[in-house]
């Protein structure tokens, strides 16, 4: 189908009420939409919306103890920005980890997520610092808001519970208490313009050799991205003697569901869960 | 029939006006429409940076970007860096560094350089490679190229 009508609103309820027309495309910072659009892999529909001047999407605020960051920031301003450095820093690693200088200063935030890829660079660390999604939708009149915890917002490779009405606005992460640590490990064959063979997330509040609300999340190995429910439960609370680290890299091994592709064997997948949740904790337990 | 666009936009400091199918990249906007082809069609999916713009003060592939978000913004090519101060020495650096091989990523390369050094003054020479990470050269001239770059940002090749 051709695109029949373009628009690039100015407010957003006026995007939610292009969009809640249905069949439509949404735009945000185009690095995906535009090669996989020229490839054939997505076919515009009926109407293109371009988000870039909804306000209400852009900024990153703290309120309180939630910092809201704004679904339409780049990944260059995550990367650098002061409130993301000093309370998310795994966050901003990943960032640093995507593509190019050139892609990072067009990508979205939002649309990492909203693509839903199980290798998407800021999942990982987003689901360990319990990062909750923000939908919008303009049903009957009036905007309406609903919050999604990114754990549950994923529900297969590229497929996500927000409805076609629903536009993701923003993402809600909980400043973390103070003893926070958080890593993040990517692995590709190259630094840059790379899509990850693997990717962890590892976050908690340490105290002496324990982690306590311990977070664990992998990218790539499985359908979405995912938390580690029984490695987390393996790791909560647990001293972190090389011989507990062994046995919880082991959990995150048997956990992990990862398929063969051209980047990488299931079982070099799995391999790679086990040596770097390894060497992660241990890093995290001599820090 | 695609649905049509004319849109208004900065080109390399001029107010300029296209008409655009809403599909069309910004970099087939730049060569075939506004008709200015320094800046370079290679792999179409954001991967070799050989068609870098600077938007609004941020360098991007022009080959991602839709041609109808130009619409109210900046954009500067490897055309507009002729009278830039710092494009032309990166210009003269290149020459002087022998940084230019087929020449097919140079104006990539040196707009890129430029929005990088714009923000990293006195980038060291790991700095710029990561600056141009996103730059493919297929020649693989590199160590020329982060050499000429390096002369720029003051440091010894």
């Amino acid at each position: 189908m051709a695109v029949e009508e373009y628009w690039a609103p100015t407010a957003l309820p006026a995007a939610l009420e292009h969009l809640s027309a249905g069949e439509v495309t949404i735009l945000a910072g185009g690095t995906d939409l535009m090669p996989q659009s020229h490839a054939g892999r997505v076919t515009l529909k009926r109407g293109l919306l371009n988000l870039r001047r909804v306000p209400e999407l852009h900024g990153i605020e703290r309120d309180g103890a939630v910092v809201r960051v704004g679904a339409l920031c780049t990944i260059g301003e995550l990367m650098v920005d002061p409130l993301v450095r000093a309370h998310f820093g795994l966050l901003a690693e990943a960032c640093d980890h995507f593509a190019s200088d050139q892609l990072r200063n067009a990508a979205t935030v939002g649309g990492n997520v909203c693509n839903a890829s199980p290798a998407g660079d800021t999942l990982p660390p987003l689901l360990v610092l319990d990062a909750e999604a923000e939908l919008a939708s303009k049903p009957n009149g009036s905007v309406e808001t609903r919050r999604v915890p990114l754990a549950e917002f994923f529900v297969g490779p590229g497929r996500t519970v927000r409805a076609p009405g629903e536009l993701l606005t923003a993402l809600w992460l909980p400043v973390p208490p103070a003893g926070f640590v958080g890593r993040f490990f990517k692995f590709g064959t190259r630094p840059a313009l790379d899509i990850a063979a693997i990717a962890i997330a590892i976050g908690g509040v340490r105290a002496g050799r324990t982690l306590t609300a311990a977070r664990v999340a992998y990218g790539a190995v499985a359908p979405v991205p995912m938390r580690a429910r029984a490695t987390e439960r393996a790791l909560e609370g647990t001293p972190l003697d090389a011989a507990a680290i062994a046995r919880i890299a082991g959990v995150a091994r048997d956990e992990v569901r990862p398929i063969d592709d051209v980047r990488a064997s299931a079982w070099y997948r799995r391999e790679l869960v086990f040596n770097m949740t390894k060497r992660m904790l241990d890093d995290v337990a001599q820090a | 029939m695609s649905l049509k666009r004319e849109i208004s936009f900065v080109l390399n400091g001029v107010r300029t006006r296209a008409t655009v199918p809403v599909e069309m990249s910004a970099l087939a906007m730049l060569r075939e429409v506004v008709g200015l082809t320094g800046t370079k069609y290679a792999c179409g999916e954001g991967e070799c940076g050989a068609c870098t713009v600077i938007v609004d003060g941020k360098s991007v592939c022009s080959c991602l970007m839709f041609a109808v978000d130009c619409e109210d913004r900046e954009l500067t090519t490897i055309e507009g860096l002729v009278r830039d101060p710092l494009g032309e020495k990166l210009e003269q650096a290149f020459v002087e560094c022998g940084a230019v091989q087929c020449g097919f990523c140079t104006p990539g390369m040196i707009v890129q350089a430029k929005n990088w050094l714009e923000a990293h003054p006195h980038a060291s020479r790991a700095e710029i490679e990561r600056g141009i990470e996103g730059n493919l050269c297929r020649c693989t001239g590199y160590v020329k190229i982060v050499d000429a770059i390096a002369a720029v940002a003051g440091r010894e090749p």
